[in-house]
């Protein structure tokens, strides 16, 4: 199990979405997906290693360490993919469940069993307001857990069993911070792209059943 | 998930692409991404770990390499390599909307569409003009800006491409002004040299596939130009013949590629 069952996952997904969708798709492959596997993860591979405190009390960097980092960015990253790319899994098994009906029945139910109308437009659009909401709530819990989006090169730490102050380093803090603004940025125009795929969604509906309701009152 | 991914996706890009497109992505995969990954990142793969100073004061180490290395050689080559390949992937777009569209004209039986089946719609290599054309060329010309600022932004930040193997630090903590050594610097000069040399031809197969686009485009146009003063049924004949050889010529050379099928 790895991310390549992730990557098989979107490309399920890719059949049924709209244009903004798959640009969507595109973008959480190699901006987010790519960008972790190849550059990111390496730079916190051995971030517990590299974190060095200026003292030989033993137990006092790992009691800074976790206090500092009580869930590693890399961690929340991951979660972050995972959870984002989640909801697009509702579509599918609607899709599913769409063709099992028809098996079942053994007769044509649908025009086109992929077509977004009717309830799968429902649960096409409940998948975009959940995915724009979890990345909503990541980005609100990387601000709140890290104090904004920087990352210092030097804490000040002084629990039990550290003595006084004292003072730690963290290792690489400037390439950090520069994914972590990649990470940021990305996760902005995936927002921007579902709230925009929201919005063509809803009004080309409205103005199809506008339009409807037009011929009908005419007839 | 990783560069195989992307493999995937381009190969199939490179079926609609021009010879020397097809030269490019060979380079790309085999020239940086290749050598990338099995090489230049074992090279990087302990440069914090024996990144040495002369000081035993903790936190010295840490910060002189952030300070030296804001970003690492390997991390930016990773991320240009994604920015270079992402315009292709407008291509790969356009000619999936196109096949959709060739499909949705078949279903609805429509006269006009001359396939025989949907097998033939999704096997079949689309021209490089009209609003392709348009996408195929900036999305090259994209390919040109990215990798420009990619070799700008690394001569800046290293100040040159080569690797010293002594750099002096006195940023706080370090008491006084510290030696700090780099691990394997000349392997790492020759990799950053040999990188920035196949970027460096990369961005000349781009330009030169830039050139043959236009001069294609303004070639076309003067002949249509011609040929609509002249008897229009010979040239169209003519103009056949020529693009069927051009056909039969880029069909061989598409064979001849390494590895890549749609």
């Amino acid at each position: 199990m790895s991310w390549a069952f992730l990557r098989d996952l979107l490309s399920g997904v890719n059949k049924y979405s709209t244009g903004i969708g798959r640009i969507w798709v595109a973008v959480v492959f190699m901006f987010r997906l790519l960008v972790y596997v190849a550059a990111a993860e390496n730079i916190w591979k051995h971030e517990h290693d590299e974190f060095e405190c200026n003292i030989k009390q033993p137990g006092c960097e790992n009691v800074c360490f976790d206090h500092f980092f009580p869930v590693s960015h890399i961690r929340l990253w991951a979660l972050q993919l995972i959870m984002v790319s989640t909801p697009s899994l509702l579509v599918v098994f609607h899709v599913a469940y769409r063709e099992n009906r028809e098996k079942q029945h053994n007769q044509k139910l649908y025009r086109n069993p992929g077509k977004i109308d009717g309830g799968l437009l429902c649960t096409y659009l409940i998948s975009l307001i959940l995915k724009t909401g979890l990345e909503i709530v990541f980005l609100v819990l990387f601000y709140k857990l890290y104090n904004g989006f920087k990352i210092p090169r030097l804490v000040k730490c002084d629990i039990k069993p550290c003595p006084n102050i004292v003072d730690c380093y963290i290792s690489k803090p400037t390439e950090k911070m520069i994914f972590l603004y990649f990470l940021v940025a990305t996760s902005c125009l995936c927002i921007v792209l579902n709230l925009s795929e929201l919005s063509y969604l809803i009004f080309k509906y409205s103005i199809k059943r506008y339009l409807k309701r037009h011929m009908k009152k005419q007839q | 998930m990783d560069w195989g991914a992307l493999h995937t996706v381009l190969g199939g890009v490179n079926k609609h692409s021009t010879s020397i497109g097809k030269i490019w992505l060979t380079v790309l995969f085999i020239f940086r991404i290749m050598i990338l990954v099995v090489a230049a990142e074992k090279v990087w793969g302990d440069e914090q770990d024996d990144f040495v100073c002369n000081t035993l004061q903790p936190g010295c180490r840490n910060v002189c390499y952030d300070h030296f290395f804001p970003i690492s050689h390997i991390r930016l080559w990773a991320l240009q390599l994604i920015f270079v390949s992402t315009p292709a992937l407008l291509v790969a777009m356009h000619v999936a909307y196109r096949r959709h569209e060739k499909k949705r004209q078949f279903r609805k039986g429509d006269q006009k569409c001359e396939y025989k089946d949907i097998e033939e719609i999704r096997k079949q290599r689309f021209r490089i003009e009209g609003s392709l054309w348009w996408t195929y060329t900036s999305s090259i010309f994209f390919r040109l800006i990215f990798e420009a600022v990619f070799m700008y932004a690394f001569y800046f930040m290293y100040d040159g491409f080569r690797m010293p193997r002594l750099m002096k630090c006195n940023a706080w903590p370090c008491p006084n002004t510290v030696d700090c050594f780099v691990s394997r610097p000349t392997e790492k000069t020759v990799f950053t040299i040999f990188m920035i040399a196949v970027s460096s031809i990369c961005i000349l197969l781009n330009v030169a596939e830039l050139c043959y686009l236009l001069t294609r485009f303004f070639l076309r146009r003067s002949k249509k130009a011609g040929s609509s003063k002249q008897q229009p049924n010979h040239e169209n004949k003519e103009e056949t013949k020529q693009n069927e050889m051009n056909e039969l010529i880029s069909d061989s050379c598409q064979n001849t590629v390494i590895g890549f099928s749609s």
